[in-house]
């Protein structure tokens, strides 16, 4: 959160499995506007590799990803 | 070309976007299931590829066949079960406790409604959706549910039966459908 990357929107996935992850942040990025940042944080080991492939599917950019303290978070940019 | 006409239209090329843009825009993919079973272990598989495939974006088509047509028969969507008898991965009551249960106790009574709540209890325990609430998402998200038109005729299903917007196909239909597909799965 103290980085440069403004979140219009931060959406929590944490305790959240395979599909909640993807399916809530589907429906979350509808929320910013194209160009807005929405921010995710899941526990989920699968997350890593699926909001990946979430990204590469739907074209919404992967701006950042880090993990601290067992949360994966993910910046993610609407693009259309 | 398309069986469906739900394509928006002849999209531009769009050169000035970038590869990721490119890859979703022009065509949507399509996910092509058929569903065959009509235990609860066996439809949330389904419910989860296709509320997964719909949320990267693709179309979704379920073709609910035999006893996967229970999934849109919304008398029987309710009440679906999880096997105890002929099931060796019959669910431990217990999670997390390495205790298999012999399938022979499957003939016991009350054993299949005793599997069915050990695995709703685990579903619900880690925050997963009831499988009512997987087929909302799914419907919410455009997924279309085909019923198998043989089905309903061997087993006597009146079209009345089944949920909103359930179109009923053939598998002539449905192949037509998937070979339209990125991925078919058969479950």
């Amino acid at each position: 959160m103290t980085t440069e990357l403004q979140a219009a929107k931060v959406l929590d996935c944490k305790g959240l499995l395979c599909p909640i992850p993807v399916v809530k942040t589907a429906k979350a990025i509808k929320e910013v506007a194209v160009g807005e940042i929405l921010m995710m944080e899941a526990t989920d080991p699968g997350a890593p590799p699926d909001m990946e492939a979430w990204s590469r599917q739907t074209g919404h950019e992967l701006v950042k990803q880090d993990t601290a303290d067992g949360v994966f978070r993910f910046w993610f940019r609407r693009t259309s | 070309m398309t069986v469906h006409a739900t394509d928006s239209g002849p999209t531009d090329p769009a050169p000035q976007e970038v590869s990721a843009a490119t890859e979703a825009e022009p065509k949507r993919k399509r996910l092509a299931l058929v569903a065959s079973k009509g235990s609860l272990d066996m439809v949330y598989p389904v419910l989860m590829m296709a509320s997964t495939a719909a949320a990267l974006g693709w179309e979704v088509g379920i073709f609910c066949t035999f006893y996967g047509l229970d999934i849109v028969n919304k008398k029987r969507n309710k009440h679906l079960q999880v096997a105890a008898i002929g099931n060796p991965a019959s669910p431990p009551p217990f999670k997390g406790v390495p205790l298999k249960v012999p399938p022979i106790l499957g003939v016991l009574p009350g054993a299949q409604a005793a599997a069915t709540t050990f695995m709703k209890k685990w579903m619900r325990d880690s925050n997963m959706p009831e499988f009512q609430d997987l087929l909302d998402t799914c419907r919410e998200f455009g997924v279309n549910f085909y019923a198998c038109a043989t089905t309903m005729g061997v087993m006597s299903v009146d079209p009345e039966d089944m949920i909103d917007g359930v179109s009923c196909l053939g598998a002539t239909a449905f192949l037509d459908y998937a070979a339209e597909a990125d991925v078919c799965l058969f479950v």
